[in-house]
C-alpha cells in the first residue's frame, strides 16, 4: 500500500481478493464494499466479519468468497476476535516466532446489528483498549440477515418487518443511533462516514484508517434493495442521493479535527431520498417534512463544527 | 513457593511463555488474573495482556488470537462462565488449543460466590476437554500438561482446568514451580497448519449447511475419543520430566471396595478420611476420584466401578429435572447394556459452597451400605443436608 492517496478510481489496484460468485442478494453494497476495502488494504490483511449477511454469503462450506484470511466467530464478539487477532500477531512479532517485519492489517466488516446494538459493548471495548485496528460498518440500517428487523440505526419512520406501518405506529418511533459520534467520544484516532456512491473518498478513508497506528471507525452507508425496498440496480443511486439529501454527510475526525470531506454546495431535498423507497412509502407530507426538520439541524450543527457551509442550502 | 492455586495457575501460565491473556475479573478467579497481569507489567511474562471488558469478549479475544497462532489463556468463573457459553462451543468445533481456568462458583440466583459446580456442569457438552484437580499442585502441573494435550496435532481441542472456588482457589499450600525453561522443553511450540496467515489465506468460522455440518461435529467427536490416550501419554512425559503424573483418575482403597465412594475436586481430599473412618468400622469403602471428566473414559470408569457392589456418587451440582447429578447419570448410562452392574447412589452436597465434611462422607458411605445390605436403592438422588428435607434409606 502507498502512503499518498488515490487521486482516481483507476488508482485501485486492479487484483481482486474477494471473488465473485459469492451469495449476496442482486444489487448488494456489502459485496461493492468488501472488494473496494480488500483491494485498498491488499494481501497482508486478516478480515474478521460477525455473524451476519456479509458472513453467510460468502462462506458456505465447501466455497468461500475470500481470498485473504478471514475469521468469524459470533454476533456480538467481533471487535473482541479483532482484539484477539491483533494482540495474537503483536505478540508472536515482538517473541520472534511470526509476523517478523510485516505488517498485517486488521480490519473488521460488520453489519449495523453486529455493531450499533448486540456488538456495541465489545466494540466499545476495543476503542477504549487501542487497539490497532479498523473497524468498518455496513451501516443497511435494520436486520438484513434475519429478514428485515429493526436495529439501532434504522432511521425514523423507516418500515421494517418489527416496525410495521399500522394503526398506531407508523414504521420506527425511534431516531437512528448515532454510532459515529460513539465512536469518535472513544477519542481515537480516526472515525469517518463513508458512502459506496463515493468511492474514491471511501478508498481514501479505508487507507487513512489503515496507516494510523491504533483503532479506526468507518461508518459506510449500504443501502439494501432487499430490505429499503427498491430496484436492486438502484444501489449506488440510493447511496448518492443520501449524500446529495444531506440524510448522510461524509465526514472524518482525524486526531480530533473534524472535516466534511465531500461537500455539498446545493442540497436536494430529504423527499429524492425517501420517495424512492418502498421502507419509506407510508410517509405524509408532514412526515417527510418532520424527517427534513431532523436533517436540516443536523446540517446546522455539522457546518457550525467546520465553521463554513459545508453542506449547503436546499434546492428544489 | 507457598501458593494458593489461583496463584499456582498463574505461575504456570508464566512458565509455560503463553503469548496473549485475556480474562475478566470475578470471583473467586480474580487473582489469576492480577497475578498474571503483574507478571506482564513486572516483565516475567511477554505477554499481550488485553484487559478486556467481558468474559464474552475475553473467550472471543483468546478466539482471534488462538487463530493467528498465538498461545492462549483466559480464566473464568461462574457467571463469567455462563456468559461464555456460546463461545465456549465455538472454541471446540473451531478446533483451537484454548487452555482456560475455572474455579467452580454456583451461579445465580442466589447470588453465592462459593464453591460449587454448577457453572462448569451446566456447559459440560461444550466439547472442551474438562479436568477437575484436587490440589494447587495438581493445578500448576495439569495447565501445563493442558497445553500440551491441546496443541498436539491430533487433538486441538480447548482444555479447561476446574478446580473448587475459595477452597482451593484461595487456599495455600507448597507448590512445586516448574522451571520455565524446563516446561519449554517439555512444550515445545508447533506449528498448526491452520491458522490466520496473510502468505496461506484460509477461511474460518465457516457456514456449513445440513450437508456439512454434521461432519463438523463429529470432527470433534472423533478427536475427543483420542483424548483420554493422549492425556495418558502427556501425564507420563510430564512424569518422566517432572518427577509428578497424576494419570486420568485417582482412587483410593478402591481395590477390594465394596462401597466406592466417587467425587471430584477437592472433596475427595476430604474422603480419604472418611473412608479411613468407616474402614475402622468394617465398611469396605474405597475412594475413587475421575480427573479427566470430559471425554469420559468410558472402558476405564466401567472396569474400575464394576468391581464394587454400591456406587455412592457424589454431585457437587444439581441437574434441574433431572434423575441424579450430571456424575450420577454419566456413570449409570455406563452401565446402560450390562446385566450385572453395582446399585448406585446420588449424593447432592455442597452447593452455594456448603462446607462438606468428613463426617458429611462418612455418613453418604454408611447410607449407602446399609441400601447395599438391603439389596435395594429406594431413593437413587438424595438432596444431602438440605433443610427439611430427609435423607437416607
Amino acid at each position: 500500500m502507498e502512503s499518498s492517496a488515490f487521486k482516481s478510481i483507476k488508482d485501485l489496484p486492479k487484483v481482486e481478493y474477494f471473488s465473485a460468485g459469492h451469495r449476496l442478494c442482486q444489487g448488494c453494497p456489502e459485496g461493492i464494499i468488501a472488494r473496494l476495502v480488500t483491494k485498498v488494504l491488499g494481501p497482508n490483511v486478516i478480515v474478521v466479519s460477525p455473524t451476519g449477511c456479509l458472513e453467510v454469503s460468502t462462506s458456505v462450506y465447501p466455497e468461500t468468497a475470500w481470498k485473504v484470511p478471514w475469521i468469524h466467530v459470533a454476533f456480538e464478539n467481533a471487535a473482541a476476535v479483532a482484539s484477539g487477532v491483533e494482540a495474537g500477531i503483536r505478540a508472536l512479532r515482538r517473541k520472534g516466532i511470526k509476523f517478523v517485519g510485516e505488517k498485517v492489517h486488521v480490519v473488521v466488516l460488520a453489519g449495523d446489528g453486529g455493531t450499533a446494538d448486540i456488538g456495541l459493548q465489545a466494540l466499545s471495548g476495543a476503542l477504549e483498549r487501542g487497539h490497532d485496528f479498523v473497524y468498518i460498518c455496513m451501516d443497511n440500517e435494520a436486520y438484513m440477515n434475519t429478514g428485515i428487523q429493526r436495529s439501532g440505526t434504522t432511521p425514523f419512520k423507516a418500515w421494517t418487518t418489527t416496525t410495521p406501518v399500522g394503526a398506531k405506529w407508523r414504521g420506527k418511533l425511534q431516531l437512528k443511533k448515532d454510532v459515529v459520534s460513539i465512536a469518535a467520544a472513544h477519542r481515537i484516532p480516526y472515525v469517518a462516514v463513508a458512502s459506496i456512491s463515493h468511492p474514491l473518498d471511501f478508498a481514501n478513508k479505508v487507507k487513512k484508517a489503515a496507516e494510523m497506528e491504533g483503532p479506526a471507525y468507518i461508518h459506510v452507508l449500504a443501502p439494501c434493495p432487499t430490505g429499503w425496498r427498491f430496484d436492486p440496480s438502484k444501489t449506488v443511486e440510493v447511496a448518492r442521493l443520501g449524500v446529495l439529501t444531506g440524510m448522510w454527510i461524509l465526514y472524518e475526525v482525524e486526531v480530533g479535527k473534524f472535516r466534511v470531506t465531500v461537500p455539498v454546495p446545493r442540497r436536494r431535498p430529504v423527499r429524492d431520498y425517501l420517495r424512492i423507497q418502498g421502507r419509506f412509502s407510508h410517509l405524509t407530507d408532514e412526515e417527510i417534512a418532520e424527517i427534513q426538520k431532523y436533517v436540516d439541524e443536523e446540517v446546522e450543527r455539522v457546518n457550525k463544527v467546520v465553521g463554513y457551509e459545508a453542506i449547503g442550502p436546499l434546492t428544489k | 513457593m507457598f501458593l494458593s492455586t489461583n496463584y499456582a495457575v498463574a505461575y504456570a501460565v508464566k512458565s509455560c511463555d503463553v503469548d496473549v491473556v485475556t480474562a475478566y475479573p470475578i470471583t473467586p478467579q480474580t487473582t489469576v488474573v492480577e497475578k498474571i497481569s503483574e507478571f506482564v507489567a513486572d516483565g516475567e511474562l511477554d505477554a499481550e495482556f488485553i484487559p478486556i471488558e467481558s468474559e464474552h469478549s475475553a473467550l472471543s479475544a483468546v478466539i482471534g488470537a488462538s487463530a493467528v497462532g498465538a498461545r492462549v489463556f483466559t480464566a473464568t468463573a461462574s457467571q463469567g462462565l455462563a456468559l461464555m457459553h456460546e463461545i465456549l462451543f465455538i472454541a471446540s468445533t473451531m478446533r483451537l488449543p484454548v487452555v482456560m481456568s475455572i474455579a467452580n462458583r454456583s451461579l445465580n440466583m442466589p447470588l453465592n460466590i462459593h464453591c460449587d459446580y454448577q457453572d462448569m456442569m451446566a456447559s459440560r457438552d461444550c466439547g472442551w476437554v474438562q479436568i477437575y484437580v484436587s490440589s494447587a499442585q495438581e493445578a500448576h502441573d495439569t495447565v501445563i500438561q493442558a497445553y500440551r494435550l491441546a496443541e498436539r496435532s491430533e487433538i486441538l481441542v480447548p482444555v479447561c482446568v476446574c478446580y473448587d472456588g475459595f477452597v482451593l482457589s484461595h487456599t495455600y499450600e507448597p507448590v512445586e514451580v516448574r522451571e520455565r525453561n524446563e516446561v519449554l522443553k517439555f512444550l515445545p511450540r508447533v506449528e498448526r497448519p491452520n491458522v490466520l496467515d496473510p502468505r496461506k489465506p484460509i477461511t474460518m468460522g465457516v457456514m456449513a449447511l445440513p450437508d456439512y455440518a454434521y461432519e463438523f461435529k463429529y470432527q470433534l467427536v472423533d478427536a475427543l475419543t483420542r483424548v483420554p490416550r493422549a492425556l495418558e501419554e502427556v501425564d507420563k512425559e510430564y512424569e518422566r520430566t517432572f518427577g509428578v503424573g497424576y494419570g486420568l483418575y485417582e482412587e483410593y482403597k478402591a481395590e477390594d471396595a465394596e462401597v466406592l465412594l466417587i467425587t471430584m475436586g477437592a472433596i475427595a481430599s476430604t474422603a480419604k478420611i472418611a473412608i479411613d473412618e468407616v474402614r475402622k468400622a468394617g465398611i469396605k469403602a474405597g475412594l475413587f476420584r475421575p480427573r479427566l471428566y470430559r471425554p469420559i473414559p468410558a472402558e476405564l470408569w466401567r472396569e474400575k466401578f464394576e468391581r464394587a457392589k454400591m456406587l455412592a456418587i457424589v454431585d457437587r451440582t444439581i441437574s434441574f429435572g433431572a434423575i441424579g447429578g450430571p456424575l450420577f447419570t454419566d456413570i449409570a448410562s455406563l452401565f446402560a447394556n450390562e446385566a450385572e452392574r453395582p446399585l448406585m447412589m446420588n449424593f447432592i452436597v455442597g452447593l452455594g459452597g456448603r462446607d462438606v465434611t468428613v463426617k458429611d462422607l462418612v455418613e453418604i458411605v454408611r447410607t449407602s451400605h446399609k441400601a447395599l445390605e438391603k439389596g435395594r436403592v429406594e431413593r437413587p438422588c438424595v438432596y444431602y443436608g438440605v433443610r427439611g428435607v430427609e435423607y437416607g434409606e
